[in-house]
């Protein structure tokens, strides 16, 4: 390596070199750092302060600094209450069943079937549909009256006859769900097959011979060897989750009764329906906090994972 | 894992293998196959599975749009320019702010790094939402609402911290002795990106590309509070707008879902390698 033959020349260098390449990386960085303060950090500033006040599109020249009053509004309020359990029924429901059934997918390409490399070409097609696509078709197929689902199922003779099936809440909610795990799933299993590739053949082998039946193998082999993965499908999965809107503007605009209404679903409906943009900002600031409650157990989670390994 | 070598075992798994086939294409083949149904064959109960009259009308009112056409076909049009226009430029323009970002996060170690990092790891984490109201406000201030240009800088709110930490992870995995000898000859950090990195990130790149072209390509949230007209609408909220003020015409909304979907499904098919690849590489480091 050419550094460690002149060891001596380098160290005379350094100190100048250091403050160079400070400016030269600053340099490097600063478009997006111009770009990304402008358009992400100064409107969270503003979001902040606009939080801490009573202001309505419906009654300009009104605003009046409140100080924590939205907040206080929401966090006593059992509507708001409501739609942290449903944000948290969909978020633990959707990325629940994306991480169990993306390993089963998994393992089942990596028990190379028939058919598996076919398998794992298509998985990417769910994962490429737009979300307002995959919206739409799953709106179309929940169809009260001309829907796929229903006519599948009376075919089956399953129903004697068409089921509305978006006018029951917690129904509505479950199928919103299931559109969401079939859109997201490819991701998990996409990442846990590319780690479960990785796992050498050796391992199983070992255990084997040691006795161990498939159902050890897999607990006490597979899945630690799989953590990583699975905590990165869990961490990017939440947080996306938490914060769902699109498939449900789709879907059931937030119906029937509310049923639907997620966090991110009930800020929308407050800031540009309502036009209340001081309890819409403070709103859009509880969503972050959760998310970012969320994403430092996770961090922590995942970097001490990293220091263990390294 | 190791092979199974029982038939028995491998009949079920290449049953659950059909079966999980069929539950990612038969979703998609009613989307398709909705498309290019009669309005009477869609509204027939049970559905008609195999059209008798398949028909392109549908397409044919999106590409070929004339006096007669619906207005929702005439707008559906317009709308996927104006996504190809967003989400190409936006593309670019993040690359081009990017890309120098990035390695200046994977190669020097600069006074404010890692403060830089962890801001630029919290923007992604961020909703959409809690940034939202205040550059709504500046748009309708300064009448940049509805324009694709207000578009793109949001956009760039997603694609520019996304750009910048797949391309440092990829820049990581290539080896510090290509570049410690260039910069030996005296090369600058610039000449060197530009002469020994650039050239061999060309999978990094393709990935990247893919990802910000997609990203861009599904957002709805931005373009459904800030565009109003067929000036800036993007195909999801078009297509929104088919589950809304044209409820009825299903044929109409699953062809614009079709449409939508292609650019997207294609670029992931063809380039599967890429995405498997940055799906890992941006989310293990991430």
């Amino acid at each position: 390596m050419q550094s460690s033959a002149h060891p001596q020349m380098k160290r005379k260098r350094s100190m100048s070199q250091q403050r160079r390449d400070t400016w030269v990386a600053w340099g490097l960085v600063l478009p997006s750092a111009l770009v990304i303060g402008g358009v992400i950090l100064y409107p969270i500033v503003r979001t902040l302060i606009l939080s801490t006040y009573d202001y309505s599109l419906i009654r300009p020249g009104q605003e009046q600094f409140i100080g924590l009053g939205n907040y206080l509004e929401f966090l006593s309020d059992s509507m708001f209450w409501q739609t942290i359990k449903r944000t948290a029924y969909f978020t633990v429901i959707s990325v629940g069943l994306e991480l169990v059934l993306g390993i089963a997918v998994a393992m089942l390409i990596d028990a190379h079937p028939p058919g598996w490399r076919f398998l794992r070409f298509s998985l990417i097609i769910p994962w490429a549909v737009p979300t307002i696509v995959n919206g739409t078709m799953w709106r179309w197929i929940y169809n009260a009256d001309y829907g796929a689902l229903n006519g599948l199922l009376l075919q089956l003779g399953l129903i004697d006859s068409y089921i509305p099936w978006l006018i029951k809440p917690w129904r509505a909610m479950n199928l919103v769900i299931w559109a969401d795990v079939w859109h997201t799933l490819p991701f998990a299993a996409l990442i846990i097959q590319a780690a479960l590739a990785g796992i050498p053949g050796e391992y199983h082998e070992a255990a084997a011979i040691d006795g161990a039946n498939a159902w050890r193998r897999f607990w006490n082999i597979t899945l630690p060897l799989l953590r990583p993965a699975i905590l990165v499908v869990l961490v990017i999965r939440t947080v996306e989750a938490f914060r769902v809107f699109d498939i449900i503007f789709v879907i059931t605009r937030g119906g029937p009764a509310f049923g639907t209404v997620t966090i991110s679903y009930l800020t929308y409906l407050e800031t540009f329906r309502n036009m209340s943009i001081g309890s819409g900002a403070a709103l859009s600031f509880i969503v972050s906090a959760f998310i970012l409650a969320i994403a430092i157990v996770y961090i922590r989670v995942l970097y001490t994972d990293d220091l263990a390994e390294s | 894992m190791p092979r199974t070598k029982q038939p028995m075992t491998r009949v079920v798994l290449f049953i659950l293998t059909l079966f999980v086939l069929l539950v990612i294409y038969l979703p998609i083949a009613w989307l398709v196959i909705s498309s290019i149904s009669t309005r009477a064959e869609l509204l027939s109960t049970p559905p008609h599975w195999i059209p008798q009259a398949p028909t392109f009308e549908n397409y044919t009112n999106i590409f070929f749009s004339g006096p007669g056409t619906p207005d929702a076909a005439r707008v559906f049009k317009r709308s996927m320019v104006n996504s190809v226009v967003v989400a190409t430029t936006v593309t670019v323009i993040s690359l081009l702010l990017g890309v120098p970002a990035a390695y200046a996060f994977s190669r020097i170690r600069f006074r404010g790094r890692q403060a830089a990092k962890l801001t630029l790891l919290g923007t992604r984490m961020l909703p959409a939402i809690s940034i939202i109201i205040p550059l709504y406000m500046i748009a309708a201030r300064t009448g940049l609402t509805d324009t694709r240009s207000v578009l793109v800088v949001l956009y760039l709110t997603f694609t520019l911290p996304f750009v910048i930490w797949i391309m440092a992870s990829f820049f990581e995995t290539i080896p510090m002795e290509l570049e410690d000898a260039a910069r030996i000859d005296g090369a600058s950090r610039l000449t060197t990106l530009w002469r020994v990195i650039l050239p061999i990130s060309g999978p990094g790149l393709a990935s990247t590309i893919i990802f910000a072209f997609l990203l861009a390509w599904d957002e709805f949230f931005f373009a459904l509070i800030f565009t109003s007209t067929e000036a800036s609408k993007t195909v999801p909220v078009a297509i929104a707008e088919f589950t809304g003020r044209y409820a009825v015409d299903y044929g109409a909304m699953t062809t614009g879902g079709v449409l939508a979907a292609v650019p997207p499904v294609l670029l992931a098919l063809l380039f599967q390698r890429y995405i498997v690849s940055g799906l890992t590489a941006g989310s293990v480091k991430g």
